[in-house]
């Protein structure tokens, strides 16, 4: 590939991680296009027939085709990259599987987008979230920039030999996908000896020919979910290192699996994700002025999950909220399942808050009332643990 | 028929709140809906015994603007959604209107299978020759050389002749027409209506925002100067000999209309040999 200068950007999500997989010299990319994700790929296709890079870019069927090709590239050695949304990562879902027990470290974007039905375009993560147990590493982001910074260290993360996993970063539909942000993008040289050569365990190749995924009896199953198991565990520790040694190299650091906002000598904490953690510093900055003791963890990763990051701090706070973009129906949402399991044991009210489903905008308002339900928790006991932000016909 | 004040004549086959449609000027998406109420108007099929599916994608919209019982489904899935209406209801006239991209690439599988069983259904399918609503990405139809977002420098995958997929998967009626030809394909969609077995018109239809700016046609009008000018009309020709190619005649007619059982009668007549 053409040698790319670091540079400042203004770029949406999407061109933004198109360009993070060009910074990474992805060598296969296969592509199916669904709003609000299509850019992505289709700004790679135009670095492709410009020139930019000598990747190759196949354009399949269906969502279901583009990850299957992406599985067969990479067990073949190739670095791919691919991107979805809602429906269609749905329709992925079957190859997910396969591409992490195959320890086959794609990355691919994900722009949240509500599922059908009813179809609608806008955020929500009940497209990703449901991928929980695909065994790939999920994380979100709050800004473009992280969508960069992410793209490369999921590469980083997930070629390493103690974890081998797809990465998916996902980012909110339109809010990030098509708003255009400044964007500081390293050199390719820069990036290049930040995450090295894809350097597979295993690849198919015809002078040593070999066979993957196949049939295989319950003799050998039960010790490869294990692995994939360690794995993931292991990824936390990845996430830990990687995130630093990027803040060495690049200036900017992500902490780890979460960041804490203000903490420190909080009362309640808010945990968020997405786009919404950027109105929420400023309410928590707010609520501060007004000399309120609120905090604000940011959730970046979903798998593996930040659970002993959030007990350290669940310890010295009287109440904890967790922000939720989605939704399983009868229990509450994802974020705040996880969170309740890991806060297993501790005593302090746990409360769920759901606002922005399909879409709909989550305003300082929200976040506010948010925090006064939790300072309100502190004091007494709740009535209940979830609670539906800005819903018609249902009372808080 | 005379339009007076704010009435339109097909009004009440619309579901008026949803008019204004989402479709560019110029699209030919607009023509194709105004076919098919005309048709349907010259059919005796009753309002109330009608189902409309659609996929995704600009013509996907069309069942969500008919006042009729209709179902958008997912990308690629309005054939099977309209192959369990119509075996759980054999009485229902089922037709499905969708685009390109949706029958013949996500939902490919579908229609050769929804044609081999010869399901009773009309499928009318509106062929722009990109994935227009997503902004113009190469599809299974795009004609060799033209451009795409995805092709920058022309389509180098041979496309699909949708006429000839339908006849040698099955169809018991195959016809195409572009959007120009409005009133033939008008009547070919009524006879399509009108057949038992598994029908299909094909509609190659204009799409200048995302199809026809990188194709030197850059308005709708430009589109429908070229089909006037390349459209040929040859009845009965074979499917296979119908393909499209950039600049090269755009060869339009009925092409198909046999008779064979349906699935349905296939169904009834199993039934019926063990129930003597």
């Amino acid at each position: 590939m053409m040698r790319l200068e670091a540079k400042k950007m203004v770029a949406t999500g999407d061109y933004t991680a198109a360009y993070g997989a060009l910074l990474c010299d992805v060598d296969v990319v296969a592509a199916y296009p669904i709003t609000p994700q299509t850019i992505i790929v289709e700004e790679f296709s135009n670095f492709v027939n410009n020139g930019i890079t000598d990747a190759e870019f196949i354009m399949v069927e269906s969502e279901h085709s583009a990850m299957s090709a992406c599985i067969a590239a990479q067990a073949s050695g190739a670095r791919t990259f691919t991107a979805t949304s809602s429906q269609g990562l749905a329709l992925m879902h079957e190859m997910l599987f396969v591409a992490s027990a195959l320890r086959l470290p794609i990355v691919m974007p994900v722009v949240n987008r509500t599922l059908a039905a009813p179809i609608g375009i806008w955020c929500e993560h009940n497209d990703s979230m449901p991928q929980r147990d695909a065994g790939w590493i999920q994380m979100s982001c709050e800004d473009n920039q992280e969508v960069l910074d992410m793209i490369i260290m999921a590469y980083k993360i997930g070629e390493r030999k103690d974890v081998l996993l797809p990465v998916m970063p996902c980012l909110d539909a339109f809010i990030l996908s098509h708003t255009v942000e400044p964007v500081d993008a390293p050199s390719s040289d820069e990036v290049a000896d930040f995450i090295g050569k894809y350097d597979p365990v295993a690849t198919l190749d015809p002078n040593n020919p070999m066979a993957i995924g196949t049939f295989s009896p319950p003799e050998y199953i039960q010790e490869l979910r294990y692995q994939t198991h360690v794995a993931m565990e292991n990824a936390k520790k990845a996430i830990r290192e990687t995130t630093k040694d990027f803040a060495r190299k690049f200036g900017r650091d992500y902490y780890g699996l979460i960041e804490e906002y203000r903490c420190d000598d909080a009362d309640v904490v808010l945990a968020t994700v997405g786009t919404v953690t950027g109105t929420a510093r400023e309410v928590v900055d707010e609520l501060r002025e007004k000399g309120k003791k609120v905090g604000l963890i940011k959730l970046r990763f979903y798998r593996p999950f930040p659970a002993e990051e959030i007990k350290k701090i669940a310890e010295n706070v009287s109440a904890i909220g967790v922000y939720d973009r989605a939704i399983s129906y009868g229990v509450g949402g994802p974020l705040f399942i996880e969170t309740r399991n890991a806060l297993y044991g501790l005593d302090l009210p746990v409360l769920n808050f759901l606002a922005g489903l399909g879409g709909r905008d989550v305003v300082k308002g929200d976040i506010e009332k948010m925090y006064e339900i939790l300072l309100k928790a502190k004091k007494e006991k709740p009535e209940k643990e979830i609670y539906w932000i800005g819903t018609r016909g249902v009372s808080i | 028929m005379e339009i007076e004040g704010e009435h339109h004549p097909l009004d009440e086959y619309l579901r008026a709140d949803r008019i204004p449609h989402i479709w560019c000027p110029g699209c030919g998406l607009g023509t194709v809906l105004n076919g098919f109420l005309h048709a349907l108007e010259e059919t005796d099929i009753d309002l109330k015994n009608l189902a409309i599916v659609s996929g995704i994608g600009c013509t996907g919209r069309i069942a969500g603007y008919i006042n009729v019982d209709s179902y958008h489904t997912t990308h690629g899935r309005a054939i099977p959604f309209a192959t369990g209406l119509k075996l759980a209801n054999p009485k229902l006239k089922v037709v499905v209107i969708s685009g390109d991209g949706d029958l013949f690439a996500i939902g490919g599988n579908h229609f050769i299978h929804a044609a081999r069983r010869n399901i009773d259904m009309t499928v009318i399918c509106v062929n722009n020759y990109n994935y227009g609503m997503t902004g113009g990405q190469l599809g299974p139809t795009t004609p060799l050389e033209s451009k795409t977002t995805t092709t920058p420098y022309g389509n180098i995958e041979h496309p699909f002749n949708l006429c000839h997929v339908a006849h040698a998967s099955g169809a018991v009626y195959v016809a195409r027409w572009t959007a120009l030809h409005a009133r033939r394909m008008k009547d070919s969609i009524k006879e399509a209506l009108n057949k038992k077995g598994f029908s299909f018109v094909e509609i190659i239809a204009s799409c200048p925002t995302t199809y026809g700016r990188r194709n030197k046609m850059p308005t709708g009008l430009d589109t429908m100067k070229y089909y006037k000018e390349k459209s040929v009309i040859k009845h009965g020709i074979e499917p296979e000999k119908a393909d499209i190619e950039i600049g090269g005649e755009i060869i339009v007619g009925k092409f198909v209309d046999i008779e064979k059982p349906t699935f349905n009668e296939e169904v009834e007549k199993l039934i019926r040999r063990f129930h003597k």
